[in-house]
């Protein structure tokens, strides 16, 4: 007998590339039917008529930063758990830019164990590329990847050695691992708070030309060519970055995209009188940037929308624009942002959905991000239109550095499912 | 009275005709400053507080004898050697000092924004007296006022501004002043010292000083931070000397009555020749000085007399 039943549901299929309203039926925690027909519904144990709301996959979000090791008090995998599970995240995939970085197996062993205890959600850990994060040693990525390491990165540490990055690349490659970067160039970007134009020279704000993100991707992309290593660019924000990107794509390489939601949402004039919360890295971009981005996503181009959820603390954010840390909490606003652009007409939700959920789980080998009989039942319940105000204070996040506090936005998370269990119901 | 600001954190936020009530205040104190007794009873029992994050002598000496010549009760806090080298945000120093009920703040800061970020936290007057690259507004309003007793108008002037744009808030300052007063705007300088988007400022940008200076009125040179002379910006000091910076060569393409400006303080033959920076027929660098305090008296004036307005209907 199948374990639960939602009917009566918007189903969001990001491989078939439908929204078809049916019925989910869930069995030992995987999919064991979908039904879009006249089809009788099975016998279920628990049956929940979803009242026309969608259904889709649970998001895998490629760049959650969750502060264990080190700085818990920022966010620890309790409070990021809760936030993701609230936020119709249901696989949150790690970053090892912690203090101390996550480069060593006893680390990665650590981090698995802790978020085995507190998260209510599937947390696969990515590694540390260099040891340190410093780019200079590569660390023990045959190892890591036995403790359980999804992919390799410095995160926003650029490796500047080009013959470090190489050799690590290549090894990577013989293990199959995955390799993230940060497409940037390091020089240029060095001290940047925000992204040159007009409005960071009114502002007076040290500023990189979006040139920069160019020009580390045509650096990473001749280091694919050499190597043959499995790439996936972490952020790619501006519309330069995209012709190399799909140059590279039609080539064969192996490499793959992802940008970030507050990047497909929010432009540099969002910062206005110095709003710290809207320091992020890559700082913003302009609005044509943001609109190039978007209907990369929409054609593909652009393969994963993730949150790069970073945690702040009030400290390091009330301060100077430039003095202040960079990033924004996320995975509580993941959905109701991407909603913006379907909303706007921007990107449609099952190309949101591929993005979201079916891209990233292919790029680590999941078998989640499906609506598929036999997939993991990792999925979410939305209403795509109701209306609130985002109230930071609402937040499940240690950290609530948010940008959109005070915003309206549209779309709600009503239930979020973990391998057929709920791990969040909206009360 | 149109001038209805709090604060004075920037050109950006004020309105033509507030400038020109700033400027006319800023008049009669000249006139006072040249009398016998200097001193007036304008913010006599107000606290002024000069808050200094950034080396100043020249900016921090003006603010502190204009708060003196009206009568408030003025503080200098160098700030490098306080508690903000132990890891005190500035916020909290903010509110430590805003306990001690200061009610005009004058505040330089190293970073943009810095100034307005403490302006939210403090319930007196703040004056920005430079933050970052962003703004320097004392320092274009009387700039503004020198311009106005020179030329006798403050509009359809060509003015060059020359030098590090880049890093110059009083660049910015000025250029956000005198386009809102309908200036026409050149900018001088090599392009490593031009700042992005300039193109969408409003202005003209030139890269050699004999087309740039053609018919101008007013010829203002920027300062050439010591850090930025060498190779990074630009090739050498003598080649940025023999480039850009102004002497009597350069100056004959300007228009024969045109006045030459220097924010102070000046490196003599770096970027300004020196006998041409002391030429009185010329240069108005001492009058920049003299107009400084009377810019900064009028400017506390108006706020302090804003904050009595605040204070009287709470």
């Amino acid at each position: 007998m199948t374990d639960l039943l939602l009917t009566n549901a918007k189903l969001i299929d990001p491989e078939g590339g439908t929204v078809i309203t049916g019925a989910l039926g869930i069995s030992d925690g995987r999919i064991s039917a979908v039904i879009t027909d006249d089809s009788p519904l099975p016998e279920a144990r628990t049956t929940v008529d979803c009242g026309r709301k969608h259904l889709a996959p649970g998001i895998v979000d490629i760049g959650v930063k969750v502060c264990e090791p080190g700085e818990r008090h920022k966010e620890s995998f309790g409070t990021a758990g809760l936030a993701a599970a609230a936020g119709g995240v249901t696989t949150m995939v790690t970053r090892p830019d912690t203090d101390p970085a996550i480069d060593n197996p006893e680390t990665l062993e650590f981090v698995i164990r802790r978020a085995r205890e507190a998260a209510p959600v599937n947390v696969l850990p990515m590694a540390a590329l260099t040891k340190g994060r410093q780019g200079r040693e590569m660390t023990e990525i045959g190892f890591l990847l036995d403790a359980g390491a999804v992919a390799f990165t410095d995160c926003d540490n650029v490796v500047t050695d080009t013959k470090v990055f190489g050799r690590a690349l290549a090894y990577a490659r013989s293990l199959g691992a995955l390799v993230l970067g940060h497409p940037q160039d390091p020089g240029l970007s060095a001290g940047a708070a925000a992204t040159s134009g007009k409005f960071a020279s009114l502002r007076g704000l040290p500023a990189v030309s979006p040139m920069a993100e160019r020009m580390g991707l045509d650096r990473d992309i001749a280091m694919i060519e050499m190597t043959g290593a499995r790439y996936h660019a972490d952020q790619i924000t501006t519309a330069r970055a995209l012709p190399p990107l799909e140059r590279a794509k039609a080539n064969g390489f192996d490499i793959t995209a992802g940008t970030s939601i507050h990047h497909l949402t929010l432009n540099a004039l969002d910062v206005a009188d110095y709003r710290t919360f809207f320091k992020i890295k890559p700082p913003l971009r302009d609005e044509d940037d943001r609109l190039a981005v978007a209907e990369a996503v929409q054609s593909g181009l652009i393969d994963v929308i993730s949150s790069m959820h970073t945690p702040q603390d009030e400290e390091s954010k009330r301060q100077p624009f430039e003095a202040a840390a960079s990033g924004a909490v996320a995975l509580e606003t993941l959905l109701p942002a991407a909603m913006r652009l379907h909303h706007a007409g921007l990107v449609d939700l099952p190309a949101l959905w591929r993005a979201l959920s079916l891209n990233p789980a292919r790029r680590l080998g999941l078998e989640a991000g499906r609506l598929r009989v036999g997939a993991p039942a990792d999925l979410v319940l939305f209403d795509a239109d109701a209306p609130f105000v985002m109230d930071r204070a609402d937040l499940r996040s240690k950290s609530r550095n948010t940008p959109f506090d005070g915003a309206r936005m549209q779309g709600k998370v009503l239930a979020t499912y973990v391998a057929g269990s709920r791990v969040y119901e909206r009360t | 009275m149109t001038f209805t600001h709090r604060h004075l954190l920037g050109i950006e936020h004020l309105r033509p005709e507030e400038i020109v009530t700033l400027l006319d205040l800023a008049d009669d104190y000249v006139a006072l400053n040249k009398g016998e007794t200097k001193h007036s009873e304008a913010l006599a029992g107000l606290t002024q507080i000069n808050m200094f994050f950034e080396n100043s002598t020249r900016t921090q000496a003006s603010f502190e004898l204009a708060g003196k010549r009206l009568g408030a009760d003025v503080m200098n806090m160098a700030m490098q050697a306080s508690s903000i080298t132990k890891g005190e945000t500035l916020i909290d120093t903010a509110l430590t000092l805003n306990a001690m009920h200061p009610d005009l703040l004058v505040v330089r800061h190293p970073h943009s924004g810095a100034v307005d970020l403490l302006a939210q936290k403090v319930n007196c007057a703040v004056l920005n007296a430079g933050d970052g690259r962003h703004e320097h507004p004392t320092q274009a309003l009387l700039d503004a006022l020198t311009i106005r007793r020179a030329k006798g108008r403050l509009h359809r002037l060509n003015i060059a501004i020359c030098g590090d744009i880049a890093h110059s808030r009083v660049a910015r300052s000025n250029i956000i002043l005198l386009g809102k007063m309908e200036n026409r705007i050149r900018l001088i300088g090599p392009p490593t010292l031009m700042p992005s988007g300039i193109a969408e400022f409003g202005v003209e940008v030139y890269d050699d000083m004999a087309r740039g200076l053609e018919d101008v009125d007013v010829v203002m040179m920027l300062r050439l931070q010591r850090e930025r002379m060498d190779g990074g910006f630009i090739p050498s000091e003598r080649e940025y000397y023999h480039r850009f910076g102004l002497d009597a060569a350069k100056l004959s393409y300007a228009k024969p009555d045109a006045i030459v400006m220097h924010p102070g303080p000046m490196n003599r033959g770096v970027e300004i020749d020196g006998t041409l920076a002391d030429d009185i027929n010329r240069s108005v660098i001492q009058d920049q000085v003299e107009m400084g305090v009377a810019v900064r008296m009028a400017a506390m004036d108006l706020l302090a007399r804003n904050l009595r307005d605040l204070r009287g209907a709470a």
